[in-house]
């Protein structure tokens, strides 16, 4: 298991260090001035534009330049926002903690429904039921997930006036307590439900796929012939196979799902790195921009690694093929 | 084997479906100015019109025809989509083939920048390179083509590398023939299919991640695209619907098509598919 887990670790830092030279390759490659790329089209004090040329060391060889960009990453400088009046890492966590707010319960719940519908579309394969899952999975995959947003809002805040279009809270929320965790939920919803809709068709495939192929092993006849009970057999025998690749599929699409986040959070003006995003794009605050894409390519890659070490407990055939070879 | 090729994609009966909604969608693209207004930007005092018999899918909020707005869109989807698709599998196919016939150093480096590719959030990275480099359709296609070409490159690799190893290209080298033209000549053509499945599907995820740039607000603001529509409809989405759903639903449709040709095709050129 350490030797798995160090290999794994071994990929994760090249892949880490390469999102940085291509966020800091874009500040070059990009037409236009790399100056402006750094400080942002917002009318910053001429002593900033001097001092950032000194700590990035523009008119250095671009290898110098790229070495103070990592010392400067390195200590948590990821530049300034003027727009915001804030240091864009300070900026970006704290508009992360909503998107992670946001995330985490759809993904939870899109997860669960996903193995669910496989679950129960599997062993009626080819049935009516069966393609209409399938059906529904396509049409995840090709949905504009804004738009899916936008049709939740017309529909649920706007005609039925069920549940609120917009925001975190409502305007007269209590401040603490369970008050407000119930308004906030109460806003999480929509948005929540938006997220999840890519998710659930990713994940209800894979699964459903997965548990197909398990049905179809000679363990599950035993357990049949065995007269054990059906419900029984499919969560004592067939889950725990089949969730295999389906906790890979879920750690793995943990990078387009933040992406979906961060264009559903826009149509309802959650204020996490959605909004921040493209507030920054109209703004022009490149910084944000560049410092949005740091963080997520980094959670992502963590993501990344924390499935394949879970994938390794789940599994034990994984880590033991790495105990010879590799 | 193309006529083999046809029978097989006809008897996929949603592929077929979705290739005539393409192709109707692509004639209405090329007639567009024949049928409808010639200026889809045309303001009238006809503002924020729900959908009647005049304007059947309805007008925005500076009396524009929304039906003519989203048959102009169609070109700049079906042009991001094509040439996006076309790049993305062109310059995967050719790196992908070097990289598995070659090996080497190319194929370490192909094999670990596709890798990034595969992980980095690209929807992120597309938008800040366009919010740099200034809005634009050449700017998106070239960066989806950066962004989607390495699906194709890992396909061909892995495609190249299972041909190189069969007796029939042995044999073609004991005729002495160079080993790039065994490439070209003997290798390739038989490795290029499923990267053919796969460039359909990059049409639609390039439709898709255009739309989603121009939501944005990421679209130069001279021409007429589906996400720059549900962009301006955000606003209305409480006295608009049509602003929104209409253009929201062309996506949809068109993505949708184009996934379902992919899957056809693949069907197509797999002779052991079921």
């Amino acid at each position: 298991m350490l030797r798995y887990a160090l290999i794994r670790f071994a990929w994760a830092g090249p892949i880490v260090l390469s999102i940085i030279v291509i966020n800091f390759l874009i500040i070059h490659l990009v037409p236009g001035d790399p100056l402006q790329a750094i400080v942002g089209d917002f009318p910053a004090p001429p002593e900033y534009i001097q001092a950032v040329k000194r700590e990035f060391g523009l008119d250095q060889p671009l290898l110098t330049q790229l070495w103070l960009y990592l010392s400067n990453l390195a200590q948590g400088n990821l530049g300034f926002s003027f727009a915001n009046r804030q240091p864009v890492l300070t900026l970006v966590a704290d508009r992360a903690q909503y998107t992670l707010l946001l995330m985490i319960p759809a993904l939870t719940i899109a997860a669960c429904a996903g193995v669910l519908l496989a679950l129960t579309a599997a062993p009626r394969a080819g049935s009516t039921y069966d393609g209409a899952i399938t059906a529904l999975s396509l049409a995840g995959y090709s949905m504009p997930i804004f738009w899916f947003g936008q049709i939740l809002v017309v529909v649920f805040a706007i005609n039925l006036g069920w549940l609120p279009a917009q925001g975190m809270k409502s305007l007269r929320a209590p401040a603490t307590g369970f008050g407000l965790a119930k308004d906030v939920i109460w806003h999480m919803i929509l948005p929540a439900f938006g997220v999840s809709i890519y998710y659930v068709a990713v994940v209800s495939r894979v699964a459903r796929a997965s548990v197909y192929q398990t049905l179809h092993q000679d363990f599950v006849l035993t357990a049949k012939a065995k007269g054990m009970s059906w419900s029984y057999t499919l969560f004592r025998h067939v889950l725990p196979n089949a969730i295999i690749p389906v906790v890979t599929v879920i750690g793995y699409n943990f990078g387009s799902s933040l992406t979906g986040a961060i264009l559903v959070e826009s149509v309802f003006a959650w204020p996490g790195l959605g909004s921040l995003f493209i507030t920054s794009i109209s703004n022009r605050d490149y910084p944000v921009l560049q410092g949005i894409f740091l963080l997520t390519g980094i959670t992502v890659v963590l993501t990344n690694l924390a499935t394949d070490l879970l994938y390794a407990v789940f599994d034990p055939r994984v880590r033991e093929s790495y105990r010879h070879d590799a | 084997m193309m006529r083999n090729f046809w029978r097989r994609f006809l008897s996929h009966r949603l592929g077929t479906i979705s290739l005539l909604i393409v192709l109707a969608l692509a004639l209405a693209a090329l007639t567009a100015n024949l049928i409808f207004a010639s200026d889809p930007k045309q303001i009238s005092d006809d503002v924020m019109l729900a959908p009647s018999f005049a304007h059947p899918l309805g007008t925005d909020d500076l009396g524009r025809d929304v039906l003519t707005n989203i048959i102009y869109g169609i070109r700049v989807s079906l042009t991001v989509g094509l040439l996006a698709a076309l790049g993305a599998s062109f310059l995967g196919s050719v790196l992908g083939a070097l990289a598995g016939y070659y090996g080497g150093a190319l194929d370490l480096c192909v094999m670990r920048i596709s890798e990034i590719f595969q992980v980095i959030p690209t929807f992120i990275l597309a938008a800040v390179i366009v919010a740099l480099s200034g809005p634009g359709l050449p700017q998106i296609i070239i960066v989806i083509v950066i962004l989607s070409w390495p699906q194709t490159a890992r396909l061909m690799r892995s495609e190249v590398l299972r041909i190189r190893g069969l007796e029939y290209v042995d044999a073609v080298r004991c005729l002495g023939i160079s080993e790039h033209r065994i490439l070209l000549a003997e290798v390739v053509p038989n490795a290029i299919a499923p990267a053919l499945a796969v460039c359909t599907l990059i049409v639609g995820q390039a439709i898709l991640l255009e739309a989603s740039l121009s939501f944005f607000g990421l679209s130069s603001p001279d021409i007429v695209s589906w996400g720059q529509m549900l962009n301006s409809g955000q606003r209305f989405l409480f006295n608009a619907w049509w602003l929104s759903f209409f253009p929201g639903l062309a996506i949809f449709v068109t993505v949708l098509a184009f996934n379902l040709i992919g899957d056809a095709v693949g069907f197509a050129l797999n002779p052991r598919a079921e």
